[in-house]
């Protein structure tokens, strides 16, 4: 007789395993320790640090000075100006390429390689592809003057276009694969029920794919923003440092490792992460009004 | 949608590089009627519903509604109504947005589609759950929002891919009569997919057998069931012992066989001779065991409890399988002598080809 007398309570790791509590917590350790070390530890650290301006008047004196110059201010909007369009352009793009892929067709593997390429090329080769290609003596340039349609070279590097151009190529194989993702993870069934309900093509990715899509379109948006946000190497290489690419990435290396005002950049640099938050926030805020439950597929 | 008189099918073909899915569909389905296409997986039967339904292309032949081509149609012109097997409802609907979906796309104007869902979601009993998500329905909820959603359009046509098939097994009783009723009330033409001869047949009014992509037999399910076309729709229909037999002598319309060693008549059904290989097939309610001298001697293997009968698997001397259903009861080792009326034995010639056997195809068949 082993019935369970009532009022007995069964042992206590039944119940900690009840509430998710075993010993395969210990799996997440190593992600743990990496947060605390790599992220918790740094971002405090430089949290305190923008608290104790070098030249005193006060803890907040440093982003007091941030947004009292217009220029240190401006970086927000300039590095916007970038980052925006970028992960918008990645987004968008990324969408038909991704919806034509996730069906098989002849050479499909090929496309989805050299679409991910740019991801092992690294900013810096990708900075002197640009160069050499969009440049005054590049190829792109060459052949609009052969064939007659510009007179003089079009300036494409060293300023905003060579920046973002930098931007799209590093940013899009994120966006496309995401996408892809997300878009593989809605059941195909569905729009063929959509067409046998008399849906045609435009009205089957506006009512069914569209909607599916666009929970996962806002976090793909979200991190290729993120990703375009820190541009900090190919403002440098490709795009105008001084003037229209002067990113607040490079204020704050500027600030930190060639004024050595460290307080200073650690300022910056919490400006830089609550401009992304907020960007982020926003984001989600506008995806939490959407579907987001299961959408059939195999994702 | 106005009623057509005929759905030609002219020998519609699918194949996938060299495998035919679909070899040569000929059928002709006249409006109101209801016709089940049957058979196991891969028999081809949901390729020529998807074919119907446009969203795949055929590789050959053609498909005419009242004498006009319609095969190369896009799905969303041909205004038939598909209910698929998981259903396909749209997640981020509502039932009724779901309901709705079609008269909306026919920019069908507001008082009428709203009037015309209402009287859908009454049709199938789902009215006060017309503003919950799919997710929030349980499986036969979903099934009927399907159904729904496939007939308010009153299409012309209605595809039904194996609706049933992710029920349990009560649910699908209720929902097979569910069927039944909206096609006698509706009068929609319908063409249902399953691999359930039961279905088929309590459904349909004429059953269309496939196997390999190919037509074995179509007819009503009196036709289909009583006079099978061959041994592989003989194993589809419930004749699940199929036994090696020689044929001793025949006439007219009855063979005299030997099955391990023992006599046997039954009805030949493809003109078979003396001395010809044959099978014999006979279903598990018509197989008696007797007590009189004659009759195949067996030895029980496995007994299975069904209520007021048992199923039994008998072994012959030879090592042939005999599955009967008797009220005797019997144990496993007993020795018996099973007979079976000349009548309910069929006798198919056995060199047709040799994968013929059902157990091959691993038809979902239990004896009914």
């Amino acid at each position: 007789m082993s019935a369970p007398t009532t009022g007995a309570r069964p042992a206590l790791r039944h119940r900690l395993a009840e509430r998710g509590v075993d010993r395969t917590l210990l799996l997440l350790a190593p992600g743990v320790v990496f947060l605390v070390l790599l992220f918790c530890y740094p971002f405090l650290y430089g949290l305190q640090l923008s608290f104790q301006p070098k030249d005193g008047g006060g803890p907040l004196a440093d982003y007091r000075r941030f947004f009292e110059d217009a220029y240190l201010r401006g970086t927000i909007w300039t590095t916007l100006k970038l980052a925006v369009p970028a992960a918008l352009i990645n987004c968008l793009a990324a969408v038909p390429v991704a919806f034509r892929t996730r069906r098989p067709f002849r050479g499909r593997r090929l496309l989805t390689t050299l679409l991910v390429m740019p991801i092992t090329l690294g900013t810096v080769l990708t900075a002197e592809g640009l160069l050499g290609y969009l440049g005054p003596n590049g190829w792109l340039n060459k052949s609009l003057h052969a064939l007659g349609l510009v007179d003089q070279p079009l300036q494409l590097v060293h300023n905003y276009w060579g920046v973002l151009a930098s931007l799209l190529i590093t940013g899009f194989p994120f966006a496309y694969l995401l996408t892809l993702s997300y878009l593989t993870g809605i059941d195909p069934s569905l729009e063929q029920a959509a067409a046998t309900l008399g849906a045609g093509r435009l009205h089957r990715f506006r009512y069914i794919t569209l909607p599916l899509l666009a929970p996962g379109l806002a976090i793909t948006f979200c991190l290729s923003f993120v990703l375009a946000f820190a541009v900090f190497p190919s403002a440098q290489l490709v795009g105008d440092p001084r003037g229209a690419t002067h990113v607040i990435s490079i204020e704050a290396y500027q600030a930190a490792f060639q004024k050595f005002d460290y307080p200073l950049g650690s300022a910056i640099a919490m400006v830089m992460a609550a401009v992304m938050l907020a960007v982020v926030v926003l984001v989600l805020a506008w995806r939490s009004l959407l579907y987001r439950g299961s959408t059939g597929g195999k994702g | 949608m106005a009623r057509f008189d005929t759905l030609r099918l002219e020998r519609v073909s699918r194949s996938y590089g060299r495998h035919r899915a679909l070899h040569e569909l000929e059928l002709e389905i006249s409006g109101g009627e209801f016709v089940a296409l049957l058979g196991p997986s891969g028999c081809g039967k949901s390729t020529a519903l998807n074919c119907l339904a446009g969203l795949l292309p055929l590789t050959g032949g053609a498909i005419l509604l009242d004498g006009t081509r319609i095969d190369q149609l896009a799905p969303e012109r041909r205004g038939f109504g598909m209910v698929f097997q998981n259903y396909a409802l749209f997640p981020h609907m509502s039932v009724r947005g779901n309901v709705a979906f079609g008269l909306r796309m026919a920019r069908v104007p507001k008082t009428e589609a709203a009037e015309r869902t209402d009287r859908a979601l009454e049709l199938v009993h789902l009215t006060e759950h017309a503003h919950k998500r799919p997710g929030q329905l349980s499986g036969g909820q979903q099934q009927r929002v399907a159904i729904a959603r496939a007939v308010v359009l009153e299409p012309r046509l209605v595809l039904m891919d194996e609706p049933l098939s992710n029920l349990d097994a009560a649910l699908r009783l209720e929902m097979r009569a569910e069927i039944k009723r909206l096609h006698r009330q509706l009068g929609l033409t319908t063409v249902y997919v399953t691999h359930d001869q039961e279905e088929a047949l309590s459904l349909a009014d004429r059953l269309v057998v496939l196997r390999d992509g190919r037509t074995q037999q179509i007819g009503t399910p009196e036709e289909v069931y009583g006079r099978p076309a061959n041994r592989y729709v003989a194993g589809f229909m419930g004749y699940r012992t199929m036994l090696d037999a020689r044929v001793v002598a025949t006439d007219s319309s009855r063979a005299q066989l030997e099955i391990a060693g023992t006599r046997l008549t039954g009805l030949d059904r493809d003109g078979t001779r003396a001395g010809a290989v044959v099978v014999a097939a006979v279903r598990p309610e018509d197989i008696d065991v007797t007590t009189g001298p004659d009759g195949l001697a067996a030895r029980v293997e496995v007994v299975e409890y069904h209520g007021r009968e048992l199923a039994v698997r008998a072994v012959l001397p030879d090592g042939q399988l005999v599955h009967f259903r008797t009220r005797e009861r019997l144990a496993p080792d007993d020795a018996v002598r099973l007979a079976a009326p000349a009548d309910r034995v069929l006798v198919f010639t056995a060199d047709e080809d040799r994968t013929a056997e059902p157990a091959d195809d691993e038809p979902a068949v239990t004896a009914p």
